[in-house]
């Protein structure tokens, strides 16, 4: 697991408030927003939030789309191009 | 153990003398807390677990106040005219008011907390972070309405005209203050999440409880402010 999936799974813990095992558990497919019922729009802009801080990037306004949120995979391969970049 | 008490005290508002609501935990102790809440939904979110961290600075022997900040909760105050400005004097006037000892400011209550007092900082964060997470709170949900709007037009927008973020129809002094508002921090002990175990509730989509949190809180600021 990269540093960066690791991460994001403590982010998505703290902020949904799930047991290790439960955010362990996500694989690609994963549903996000949509599927996850807390996930509305003030949660995801946290989730945001704080990822910026903790990966110490910045996620601007036209890269937050429907397509990046949908599933965990998306999320996370976004996150990693972001790192490495 | 007692539960804390609804108790009032007298703030000036736009329209003369305004009574405001704080829960207290109050017997005329040497020990009293005043306790600044975290701005916006992190205050919700929180306010369980101060709550439950003001019954066990009781058991403690420390009395404690967490008053609504001016247009909060259950203030009747218009929250479009308050600023940080009006909240910071507000917690001046609430501290005297409760006669408070010690100071404990959560998240962005450390932007609005008196100073003046000794006490602690619970994980303090500027005004430009919590803008950029409402801005950008604001942006999704328009995008999911299948609008869009521009973070920095609405920030603009926010300055003079003021903004509805989130639901709060923040005002334009309120905007402009939280841009570039500092955690204004003399000397107070700060307290990071990692001090009380688990995630920060300010995070969680949710409001919830956290009776480990609040045992380790309150544990700090006991052994703290009797030392």
């Amino acid at each position: 697991m990269s540093d960066t999936d690791s991460t994001l799974r403590a982010i998505l813990k703290d902020v949904l408030g799930l047991s290790a095992d439960r955010v362990a558990a996500f694989d690609a497919a994963t549903g996000l927003f949509g599927d996850l019922p807390e996930l509305d729009s003030m949660a995801v802009a946290g989730l945001l939030t704080e990822i910026e801080d903790r990966l110490d990037i910045v996620i601007e306004d036209d890269e937050v789309d429907g397509e990046l949120l949908e599933t965990y995979g998306n999320l996370l391969a976004f996150l990693e191009d972001k790192v490495a970049a | 153990m007692s539960a804390p008490q609804p108790v009032f005290w007298h703030c000036p508002g736009p329209d003369g003398q305004s009574p405001e609501y704080a829960i207290a935990h109050d017997r005329g102790r040497k020990h009293r807390l005043l306790i600044v809440p975290a701005l916006f939904d992190e205050a919700n979110r929180m306010r369980r677990m101060l709550v439950d961290a003001m019954d066990r600075l009781d058991q403690a022997g420390i009395d404690s106040f967490l008053p609504d900040l001016p247009g909060c909760n259950e203030s009747l105050q218009n929250f479009t005219a308050q600023s940080l400005h009006g909240w910071r004097s507000a917690m001046q006037i609430a501290a005297r008011h409760f006669g408070a000892t010690d100071v404990l400011a959560v998240r962005g209550g450390a932007l609005v907390f008196p100073a003046s007092l000794p006490g602690w900082a619970l994980e303090p964060t500027k005004g430009a972070t919590i803008l950029r997470q409402l801005v950008r709170a604001r942006t999704i949900a328009a995008r999911e309405a299948g609008q869009h709007e521009d973070s920095a037009a609405l920030l603009e927008q926010g300055r003079t005209e003021g903004l509805e973020l989130a639901g709060w129809r923040c005002g334009a002094s309120l905007i402009a203050g939280l841009e570039h508002a500092l955690p204004q921090i003399e000397g107070q002990s700060l307290i990071a999440q990692g001090q009380l175990g688990g995630g920060g509730l300010w995070l969680r989509a949710e409001p919830a409880a956290a009776p480990e949190q609040s045992a380790a809180l309150a544990a700090i600021i006991a052994a703290e402010v009797k030392a």
